[in-house]
């Protein structure tokens, strides 16, 4: 063929100068869409997000019910919104795991030949997690029912205390994105993950009252935005005043959002 | 941009990682609707200057336009026009091979089912229907390359990157890829080839640009790349391979160079300048009364031509880097670290 002539060329059609804001939206569900048909396509994730929480609902409610509240009945009424904000706050470890491998696969070099909103696969896989937060949420509480958890308040508030970790972990996973984006493989985002989401998660009042530590730690525990998310779910599902902790819980979250988010952005725009 | 004759144009194309110049000063041209091969040795800035042209990076000198539109600055244009498969671009393994392509499509604006009915045509175009539905993580290398070709088509490109695109592929695989370039070509796609088979080149190239170290060394197409090494080479076949040793010593005394004797295939070969001593050697031969099988001159293959432009041969070095994948991570990592 060395020496064939060629086809005259087609015209080159018109294209445009940028995606529109509809092709913003339309790029992000697409791509969000993926993420949910991973974690529906690959068993050993869908097994995970499944088992997860009960685990945690039943170890901890059996092995410390009895210690801690005497009995594991009221135990369960105490831990278990606790144990939703705990098995959220590790599913939003999944984000940055996910964004690390599709950044080392060369995945997203695929997406960055596209004419796609730059920051679409960020926004995607972010949309697609909050399925798998609420997946989380949900078997929480379904099996939570199985075990005797019973909601005190009223329906209204139980959705209310869902929709408040969402909007926490909607949050939360930009700093794990950031991570993500940072890190040089999936398991430095799980090792990074854990010594930052460890201190958060048990340096609260989630498992126990805090009375009992000592001064120190109680202080750390006062200014752990888990502790006031904590405090809010138990109000929004076992009664209580729960305003103030909403509150501060919302503000956390805002506050989360404003700094992790535009720092997952430019690290995501640099390294990609 | 009425006038665009060159599909791909690149101009004093400079990239370094760190202290590594990967590119120093690459000019290219690829005319609208043929296959421009770019011809190098493992790390000599092929995937580099595939990379800059899929806006995947940065250069940091020199300019390269897609039809006419500026890589950098024109970037989203580009990637309207552009298709990359490559040892990088990569499918998504936990996606069954129709999602894959589904999620293409939807990326690039058509509608559900649309994308749907694009997908399965490229998939039973590559041979994949069967398939389909599993996950890209269970495919063979080979499926897994048609796969991400397949990918690369979604949009239908006007240029089409393939980065090393039969590496590591069987003959048979390997003939199935030049089989798709050469019914993408004539469909009117312009194709850049990055490749180290010199073979390759050969067969799919309209013209040839030889790199090594950063530099482009040698442009033309295969003839002239093949007529530009000068050199041709006689190749004679006694019909009793009694003679083969008298043709040699014949041939060494008229040509005065010393010739290869292939004892397996019973052929002489050595190199010529021009065709002018050939009357004589016939009479030599006839005079003597040895009989010839086969007596033939061709030009010097292109392997012989890099091994003359170069000093190495192309494919020396690829075996010694066996360990490809681990390499391709560095420069990854290198790129990622420059900017």
């Amino acid at each position: 063929m060395t020496t064939a002539t060629l086809p005259a060329p087609a015209p080159v059609p018109a294209l445009s100068r940028r995606p529109s804001p509809a092709t913003a939206v339309a790029n992000s569900f697409t791509l969000a869409w993926r993420s949910v048909l991973k974690i529906k396509t690959n068993p050993e994730d869908l097994f995970g997000l499944w088992l997860q929480p009960i685990m945690y609902l039943v170890l901890f409610t059996y092995v410390f019910g009895g210690a801690i509240a005497g009995g594991t009945h009221q135990y369960l009424q105490f831990s278990l919104p606790g144990i939703l904000v705990l098995s959220v706050v590790f599913a939003t470890l999944g984000t940055g795991m996910m964004l690390s491998q599709d950044i080392s696969t060369g995945v997203f070099d695929r997406f960055r030949t596209l004419p796609i909103v730059r920051w679409a696969p960020l926004a995607g896989a972010i949309l697609g997690d909050l399925v798998r937060y609420l997946i989380s949420i949900l078997v929480t509480l379904g099996f939570g029912y199985v075990l005797g958890f019973r909601v005190q308040t009223s329906v209204l508030a139980a959705v209310t205390g869902c929709l408040l970790l969402m909007a926490f972990a909607f949050a939360l996973c930009w700093m794990s994105a950031l991570l993500g984006v940072l890190a040089k493989s999936a398991q430095g985002v799980q090792w990074w993950g854990f010594l930052l989401m460890f201190p958060l998660v048990f340096g609260s009042n989630i498992l126990t009252s805090t009375k009992s530590m000592p001064g120190w730690l109680q202080a750390f525990v006062k200014v752990n935005p888990v502790t006031y998310l904590t405090e809010a779910e138990r109000a929004l599902f076992i009664g209580g005043p729960a305003a103030t902790a909403v509150e501060r819980s919302l503000l956390w979250a805002v506050g989360i959002f404003v700094v992790f988010a535009p720092l997952a952005v430019a690290a995501y725009r640099r390294r990609t | 941009m009425e006038d665009v004759t060159y599909a791909i144009e690149t101009h004093g194309l400079v990239k370094r990682f760190g202290k590594t110049t990967a590119l120093a000063g690459v000019d290219l041209a690829a005319r609208t609707g043929s296959v421009l091969g770019l011809l190098g040795p493992n790390g000599a800035g092929k995937t580099t200057a595939v990379r800059i042209l899929a806006t995947l990076l940065r250069p940091d000198g020199g300019s390269a336009t897609v039809s006419g539109y500026d890589v950098v600055r024109d970037a989203h244009q580009v990637r309207q026009l552009i298709g990359l498969t490559g040892q990088y671009a990569s499918v998504d393994e936990g996606l069954s091979g129709t999602n894959n392509l589904i999620m293409i499509g939807r990326l690039l604006g058509l509608t559900r089912s649309d994308a749907r009915a694009r997908a399965a045509e490229l998939l039973a175009r590559f041979e994949l229907t069967d398939a389909a539905g599993r996950a890209a993580k269970t495919y063979s290398g080979g499926m897994r390359r048609r796969l991400d070709l397949a990918a690369s088509l979604v949009g239908r490109p006007r240029v089409l990157y393939l980065d090393e695109p039969t590496t590591g592929l069987d003959p048979h695989s390997r003939n199935e890829v030049w089989g798709m370039i050469r019914r993408l070509v004539a469909d009117g796609t312009t194709v850049l080839l990055t490749t180290q088979y010199l073979e390759e080149a050969d067969q799919l190239a309209h013209d040839i640009a030889v790199i090594d170290h950063g530099t482009v060394i040698a442009t033309g197409t295969p003839d002239e790349l093949k007529a530009s090494a000068g050199r041709q080479v006689l190749e004679v076949t006694p019909a009793s391979r009694a003679d083969l040793s008298a043709v040699a010593e014949l041939l060494e005394r008229l040509i005065g160079a010393a010739p290869a004797v292939g004892v397996e295939s019973g052929q002489v070969s050595v190199q010529v300048e021009g065709g002018r001593a050939l009357p004589d050697i016939i009479r030599a031969f006839e005079d003597r009364s040895i009989e010839l099988a086969e007596f033939a001159l061709r030009r010097a293959s292109l392997d012989e031509v890099f091994l003359a432009l170069t000093g190495h041969r192309a494919e020396e070095e690829t075996a010694a880097e066996a360990g490809k994948g681990e390499k391709a991570g560095t420069a990854r990592e290198l790129d990622r670290s420059s900017r």
